[in-house]
């Protein structure tokens, strides 16, 4: 047997080896693929009818702040399982729900019922009464929340921090016009 | 001390180091390289090592879950002996890592460094740079505080930016659909394991390769970098006019690395550890979220930027900025080294420094944050009320109470949002004052809606009396013709 010929079939061996593992690798790896992409969800996809409560405790004409549990929540999330939102009561059964969350960068927007704005600590965005921007560099109004009455209670229809791209009622709203 | 020696060769028969660490040791290198300047390096490395053993004490202790990150901390930091003191160590640990890494790179671009043969080891420290960002943020999400709650917010709304796929990177940042305890645990991951296992891997190269091409030659004026000779001459260098890496250069590194630990002790031990701040709790919203000392910069500039180029600007400026880092010594890989002769060099590095550092300070006392407090904790200054009429105070009191003061200061405090009002009113005429209080403009909001029109009679009312002692309040000149009927045409002869 010449030398040229076993090394050509030790190549060979190896080939098969590295073919055989890249195989075994592409089994085990794509699983895991989904399982990094498991917390991708469509819009919406995590949102569920919360119970903010009964309608009394919201009085005409106020704001409020209401929290709930996140639906969905970790047995380790501690207090981050809770959120909170601005509720709004316009009419009798007329409704306002906003995030907390500024349509800015996130921060949580703290009422003034005094002179009826909203304020962000961060960077300063400024809300109307009816969560249109007033001031500041947010790109749009405050983040809602679809709400509606059952049995006497507010539902809203959350569970997902709201942001420019994942606040499911966006595409719900008419496109603002920010002259 | 016969037997150390039979040991010694024991160990060296089977471990055959002693040639490799012979050779780096003693490998020669330019006379004057060794110098102070080129200590910055080995610190980083230093400062590494302090991380990775600070981080796993703390990580002996510390809960990675949402429920009881927070209290792990609290027990470190009043508990447990000394507990406090490693917390401090790895905080002030990362704060002077983040420093002297910066510095590092100053010094490498203003030396030439990344220049041929050099640009692989200059791109694996644009990558450790980057890691050592990143592990500045996800150490502070580690701490899982408001800060970092929020600060967590803000990372999910910049990336919820990006076109078309910014909410599945939403979803994957935060690991679910809110900021709770898979939040944490991926950050731990890769706070813990999958970014410093990286950064060990590639300082390690990043090390292996100065060893191996050598430290980069003290740039002279007029000595060119080229591909076709460098080589020969940099070999000249070292072995005409070179000497031993140990002890020759060394010594300084290992003082300054010295110099710099007991500096992160002395922080340490006297300024203590980083928070934690208020509990995570989002219904919390007392709170005003403020990132870690190395994010200020960014924290200015997205508070500056005008509404309508920050999102490009967030997502495409960084990535501009990385790829002209990597791209570097590809363009500008031959010629001078010398700062005496790149202007260019020396006037970025110049701008950049004077940039971040406006910008480090504008963040330490963030003035387009409004004062939340301001218009029910300050008061108004005495001299103001002494002097105002029945009217000015009724002003007052609806300048207080419908929160101006956390935007506007007056008598120095108060919020810094908008202008202070001090003088306000020798530069807007009364009725210039009514249009900007009803309709607002810049970053003001509009008030005519929320105050009504005697509200807003009072407020301009005070606001009028706002000037210096001496100075008249500006008038519209056009007014006192109107008011005396001088303009107007003589009444018609009867």
């Amino acid at each position: 047997m010449s030398d040229d010929k076993a090394v050509s079939r030790r190549w060979l061996m190896m080939t098969i080896g590295i073919v055989l593992n890249g195989a075994v690798a592409l089994l085990i790896a794509t699983p895991v693929v989904g399982y990094l992409l498991g917390p991708i969800r469509k819009k919406g996809g995590y949102d569920s009818w919360i119970d903010l409560g009964d309608t009394s405790q919201f009085p005409l004409g106020e704001t409020r702040l209401a929290s709930f549990i996140n639906p969905g929540s970790m047995p380790w999330d501690g207090a981050t399982r809770k959120a909170a939102c601005w509720v709004r009561r316009t009419a009798d059964q007329k409704f306002q729900v906003f995030a907390i969350n500024c349509a800015h960068l996130g921060c949580p927007v703290r009422w003034f019922p005094q002179s009826e704005l909203f304020m962000c600590p961060c960077h300063g965005g400024v809300y109307y009464a009816d969560g249109s921007r007033a001031a500041g560099p947010p790109p749009r109004g405050l983040f809602t929340y679809d709400y509606k009455l059952q049995n006497g209670k507010l539902m809203i229809d959350a569970g997902q921090m709201p942001t420019l791209a994942t606040s499911a009622s966006v595409r719900k709203e008419s496109s603002e016009c920010t002259g | 001390m016969h037997w150390l020696k039979r040991t010694y060769d024991w160990l060296e028969f089977r471990l055959k180091l002693e040639g490799p660490i012979k050779d780096t040791v003693l490998h020669p290198v330019p006379k004057n390289t060794a110098s102070w300047w080129y200590v910055f390096g080995s610190a980083s490395f230093v400062l590494l090592l302090l991380q990775i053993v600070t981080g796993i004490l703390l990580a002996i202790v510390y809960v990675p879950s949402a429920g009881e990150a927070w209290n792990s901390l609290q027990v470190l930091n009043q508990q447990l002996p000394l507990g406090w003191f490693l917390r401090a160590m790895h905080g002030w640990g990362s704060n002077f890592m983040v420093a002297v890494v910066l510095i590092h790179m100053a010094q490498v671009f203003l030396f030439g460094a990344y220049k041929f043969p050099r640009e692989l080891t200059w791109i694996l420290g644009v990558f450790l740079l980057l890691m050592t960002l990143g592990m500045a943020f996800t150490g502070q999400v580690m701490r899982f505080d408001q800060d970092a709650y929020w600060g967590l917010g803000i990372g999910a709304s910049i990336v919820a930016r990006v076109p078309l796929i910014g909410g599945p990177l939403v979803d994957l940042l935060l690991g679910g659909p809110i900021i709770a305890g898979p939040t944490l645990t991926r950050f731990f991951a890769l706070h813990v394991f999958v970014i410093p296992g990286m950064m060990l891997a590639f300082a390690g190269l990043h090390i292996w390769m100065v060893v191996g091409l050598g430290i980069n030659d003290w740039p002279m004026p007029g000595r060119i970098v080229r591909r076709s000779t460098y080589i020969q001459e940099y070999h000249e260098l070292t072995h005409k006019d070179g000497i031993p890496f140990v002890p020759g250069a060394v010594w300084k590194d290992m003082i300054f690395s010295a110099a710099i630990m007991f500096a992160v002790a002395l922080c340490a031990v006297f300024l203590g550890p980083f928070g934690p701040t208020g509990f995570p709790d989002p219904t919390i919203i007392q709170t005003v979220p403020k990132p870690d000392f190395y994010f200020w910069w960014i924290y200015t500039i997205l508070s500056f930027l005008p509404e309508n180029l920050e999102t490009p600007f967030i997502l495409i400026a960084p990535v501009i900025g990385i790829a002209f880092l990597l791209a570097l010594p590809f363009f500008a890989g031959e010629g001078e080294k010398s700062w005496h002769r790149r202007p260019i060099a020396v006037l970025s590095i110049t701008v950049l420094a004077v940039g971040f550092a406006v910008c480090q300070h504008l963040g330490a006392y963030t003035p387009w944050s409004p004062e939340m407090q301001a218009w029910s904790g300050d008061t108004v200054p005495v001299h103001y009320v002494q002097r105002a009429t029945p009217l000015g105070r009724q002003g007052q009191i609806v300048f207080q109470e419908k929160q101006c003061r956390n935007c506007h200061m007056i008598g120095g405090v108060g919020g810094q949002r908008g202008p202070a009002l001090d003088g306000v009113a020798t530069r807007l005429t009364y009725d210039q004052l009514v249009r900007q209080v009803l309709q607002g403009g810049g970053n003001m909001p509009a008030y005519g809606k929320n105050l009504s029109p005697p509200e807003v009679t009072a407020l301009v009312s005070f606001l009028e009396t706002l000037h210096p002692d001496g100075q008249l309040p500006a008038r519209d000149a056009s007014q006192q013709f109107i008011s005396t009927g001088e303009l107007n045409p003589p009444p018609p002869a009867q």
